[in-house]
C-alpha cells in the first residue's frame, strides 16, 4: 500500500535527519542486544564444545556405569560394574557390537616416571575397541590391539602432554616409562584433543591394556569398570536398554522392586540434556540481560515525545493535507520500531562480535555460536519494545489537533 | 465524496448561525458570533476586515480544519457536523486546498516532495504522485526547481509552491490566508495574476486579506468585523476583470 511505503520513508527520512541523535537514543539497546547475543553466543559455543565429546560416543553408544542409589548408599550398599558383568553382556545380550571396557586405575594421580622425571596422570585400562569415532587414534606408533589384552602385555599408549612433562624423545615408542612401580612399552602416542575448557588437559593420560589394568588394580575386590557399547540399529536401544537391564539385575542379585545400582545411558541422551540445559540457561541469562533493553525502550520513548513536541507545526501540516489519526501513528510508531530495531541490529553485530573476541582471547570458550533463535528473539524483542514504547508519543501526535498544530511556535 | 451534485440551488458551500467561541480563562472570546454565507462553485470571494475580526477563524472552518461552537456548515450538501474526525481529514485532502499566509511548507522536504504528500493521503501511486506534482509545479513556473528544499526558494517561490500543493489534488476549493502578506508587489501581483487564472479554468476561490487592494481582485467581497458579516458586495465580472488589471 501507497500509504504504508510512504509512511516508512517518512520515518527513515525523520531518522536520517537527526542520526547523531538516532544513534545515542538507540545506544542502551544496543548495548542491551550485545550484551545477551555476546553472553548466548559464549554459552552455546562452550555448549558445542561439550556436546563434541559426547558425540565422540556415537548415536548409537550406550555408557554403562555403577550408580548406586541414595538408600542403597546409608544401608551400606556399594554399586560397581564388574569384569564379570562385562562377560555376561558379551554373552547375554544380542544385537549389540563392540562391548569395551574402561577400567580407570587413576585421575591424574599415578605417578609415571621417565628416567630421573616424573609427573601424574590418569591411567585406563581398555581394549583395542575403544578409541570410537576416530575421537583419538594413535599419531605414532598403535593403539591397544587385542594381543596387548590376551597377554597382559606391559605396555602404554600416551597422551602428548607425557612427552613434554616426562622429557621424552618426540618419536618415544619402544621407550619405557615406570608406572604402578613397574615398566611399560610405550607403543603409541594418541592425538592431541586440547583442553576441556581452559581447565582440564585431556592429553595428559596413559591408556594400558584393560587384562593388565585389572591384574594391577588388585584382587581382592573386583574394579569398578566403565562399559561402553555400540547398538547395532538405533531404534532398537530400548529394547537393547532392557534386556542390559535384565542382565546385570540378574548378576547384581537385585530383588523385585529394589532399584538398579547401575546406570545405561546413550550419548543421543546425554547430549539432548546438555543442549537443553544449555538453552534454558541461555534463555534465563539472555531474559536477565534483556531486562535492560526495556531502559533503551524508554530511551526512546523520551526521544519520541521530544520528536513530537518538535515536529508539532509538521504534523499540523500533514493534517492540514489530509493526514488521518491513523497515518500520523503510523509513521510515529513505524519510526520508533525502526530505531528501536536498528539498535538490535547494531547490538546483534556487536555483540557476536565481542563473542568472537572473547574466544580470541580466552582459550577456555571454543567458539561463538548464535543460534537463530536468538537473532529472531533479539530482533522480536527490540521491535516490541519500540512498538510498546512508540505506542505513547505515536498516540499523542495522532491526537494533536491540526488548529493548534499548526498555531504551535 | 459522496455529496449531493451541486446544482445552481444548492452552493457549494453554506454557513448558518456559525459562531465560534475560544475559552481564555476567565472570559470567553467569541471569534464568530452568527455568520451566514453561501458562496458557490466557481465564485472568487475575499474576506476582508481588520485584524483580529475572525477571517482565520472563518477560513478554517469553512476547510474543515477546525469545528464551530454552534451553528451549521454544510458541504456539497453534507451536514460537516456529522463528520467524524477521518471523515474531515479526508475532505481536507479531496475537497479543499490550502495556501496558507505562513506558508507551511515541509522543511524537510524538497519542492516536488511538498507537492506530492497530499496525494500520499489519497493513496496515489508513488510514479504517478511524481507525474502529478512536477506537472502542478510547473503550471505555477517552478518546473525548474522540483528539487529545491523551502529555505533554497525565495518567498514568492514558497508561496507557489504551497499554491502549486493546493492545487494538485484539483480540490473543490483553494482557500487562501494573505496568501501575499508576506510577498513585495511585483510578486504579490504575479499570485494575484495566477489566481484570477485559476478562477477563470473553474476553481473556486476564497481570499482571506486585510488588504482593500488585494480584495478588489476577487468578484465577491464579504466584509467582516468582530466575527460578523457586515456587508457582502458582489460586482461586474468586468468590474472584477478590470480590478485585477489594476
Ligand atoms: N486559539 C485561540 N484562543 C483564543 N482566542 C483566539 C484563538 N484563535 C483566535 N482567537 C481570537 O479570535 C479572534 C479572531 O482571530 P482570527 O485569527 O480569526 O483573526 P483574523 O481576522 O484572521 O486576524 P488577522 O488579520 O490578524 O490574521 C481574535 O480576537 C483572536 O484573539
Ligand atoms: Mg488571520
Amino acid at each position: 500500500m501507497a500509504r504504508l511505503a510512504e509512511a516508512l520513508r517518512a520515518a527513515i527520512g525523520a531518522i536520517r535527519a537527526h542520526l547523531l541523535r538516532a544513534a545515542l537514543t538507540v545506544l542502551g539497546m544496543v548495548i542491551g542486544v550485545a550484551a545477551v547475543i555476546a553472553v548466548v553466543a559464549l554459552l552455546q559455543g562452550f555448549g558445542q564444545s561439550i556436546t563434541q565429546q559426547f558425540r565422540n560416543l556415537g548415536a548409537n553408544g550406550l555408557v554403562i556405569t555403577a550408580y548406586l542409589p541414595q538408600k542403597a548408599a546409608l544401608e551400606g550398599k556399594t554399586a560397581r560394574i564388574t569384569p564379570d558383568d562385562l562377560l555376561a553382556i558379551r554373552q547375554r545380550v544380542a544385537g549389540v557390537r563392540d562391548v569395551v571396557p574402561l577400567l580407570p586405575l587413576a585421575q591424574f594421580s599415578a605417578e609415571v616416571r621417565y628416567g630421573n622425571r616424573s609427573s601424574n596422570t590418569s591411567v585406563s585400562g581398555t581394549t583395542s575397541g575403544f578409541p570410537r569415532n576416530g575421537a583419538r587414534y594413535p599419531v605414532q606408533g598403535r593403539f591397544v590391539v587385542a594381543g596387548d589384552d590376551t597377554t597382559r602385555r606391559p605396555v602404554a599408549v600416551i597422551g602428548q602432554t607425557l612427552i613434554k612433562d616426562l622429557h621424552l624423545p618426540a618419536r618415544p615408542e619402544g621407550h619405557f616409562i615406570q608406572l604402578f612401580g613397574a615398566w611399560f612399552k610405550v607403543v603409541g602416542v594418541l592425538n592431541k584433543v586440547g583442553t576441556l575448557v581452559g581447565l582440564i588437559d585431556r592429553d595428559n593420560l596413559i591408556y594400558i591394556p584393560y587384562t593388565t589394568a585389572v591384574s594391577l588394580s588388585g584382587t581382592q575386590t573386583a574394579p569398578n569398570i566403565v562399559i561402553q557399547l555400540d547398538v547395532d540399529n538405533t531404534r532398537a536401544i530400548k529394547p537393547v536398554e532392557a534386556r542390559i537391564t535384565a542382565v546385570l539385575r540378574r548378576q547384581h542379585h537385585l530383588l523385585p522392586g529394589a532399584e538398579d545400582d547401575f546406570k545405561i545411558q546413550s550419548a543421543a541422551e546425554l547430549t539432548k540434556a546438555l543442549t537443553r540445559a544449555l538453552d534454558s540457561a541461555s534463555l534465563i541469562l539472555g531474559a536477565i540481560v534483556g531486562i535492560s533493553l526495556l531502559v533503551g525502550g524508554v530511551g526512546i520513548m523520551n526521544v519520541m515525545l521530544v520528536s513530537v513536541t518538535e515536529r508539532t507545526r509538521e504534523i499540523g501540516i500533514h493534517k492540514s493535507l489530509g493526514a488521518t489519526r491513523a497515518d500520523i501513528l503510523l509513521q510515529f510508531l513505524l519510526e520508533a520500531v525502526l530505531l528501536s530495531l536498528l539498535g538490535g541490529l547494531v547490538g546483534l553485530a556487536l555483540g557476536y562480535g565481542i563473542g568472537k573476541l572473547v574466544v580470541h582471547l580466552v582459550p577456555a570458550f571454543a567458539g561463538a555460536i548464535v543460534p537463530g533463535w536468538t537473532i529472531a528473539l533479539s530482533l522480536g524483542f527490540t521491535a516490541a519494545v519500540g512498538l510498546v514504547f512508540g505506542i505513547t508519543p505515536a498516540a499523542k501526535a495522532a491526537a494533536l489537533d491540526p488548529i493548534e498544530a499548526l498555531r504551535y511556535e | 465524496m459522496s455529496a449531493a451534485p451541486a446544482t445552481d440551488a444548492a452552493p457549494l458551500l453554506e454557513l448558518r448561525g456559525i459562531g465560534k467561541r475560544y475559552r481564555m480563562g476567565e472570559t470567553d472570546v467569541d471569534a464568530l458570533r452568527g455568520v451566514d454565507l453561501a458562496i458557490a462553485r466557481n465564485e472568487y470571494v475575499a474576506f476582508i476586515g481588520p485584524s483580529g475580526s475572525g477571517k482565520t477563524t472563518l477560513m478554517n472552518i469553512v476547510g474543515c480544519l477546525d469545528r464551530p461552537s454552534s451553528g451549521s456548515y454544510l458541504l456539497n450538501g453534507q451536514r460537516v457536523a456529522d463528520l467524524d474526525d477521518n471523515a474531515l481529514a479526508r475532505i481536507r485532502n479531496r475537497e479543499i486546498g490550502f495556501v496558507f499566509q505562513n506558508f507551511n511548507l515541509l522543511g524537510r522536504a524538497d519542492a516536488l516532495h511538498n507537492v506530492m504528500q497530499p496525494l500520499v493521503y489519497r493513496g496515489v501511486k508513488l510514479r504517478e504522485r511524481r507525474q502529478l506534482a512536477a506537472a502542478a509545479l510547473a503550471d505555477v513556473g517552478l518546473g525548474d526547481r522540483l528539487d529545491h528544499r523551502p529555505n533554497q526558494l525565495s518567498g514568492g517561490q514558497r508561496q507557489r509552491v504551497a499554491i502549486a500543493r493546493a492545487l494538485v489534488g484539483k480540490p473543490s476549493i483553494l482557500l487562501a490566508d494573505e496568501p501575499t502578506g508576506n510577498l513585495d508587489s511585483t510578486t504579490a501581483r504575479e499570485i494575484m495574476a495566477m489566481f484570477a487564472a485559476l478562477h477563470r479554468s473553474g476553481n473556486t476561490i476564497i481570499l482571506v486579506t486585510h488588504d482593500a487592494e488585494v480584495a478588489a481582485h476577487a468578484e465577491r467581497t464579504v466584509a467582516i468585523r468582530d466575527g460578523q458579516v457586515i456587508s457582502d458586495t458582489r460586482r461586474m465580472a468586468e468590474e472584477a476583470a478590470h480590478g485585477a488589471a489594476g
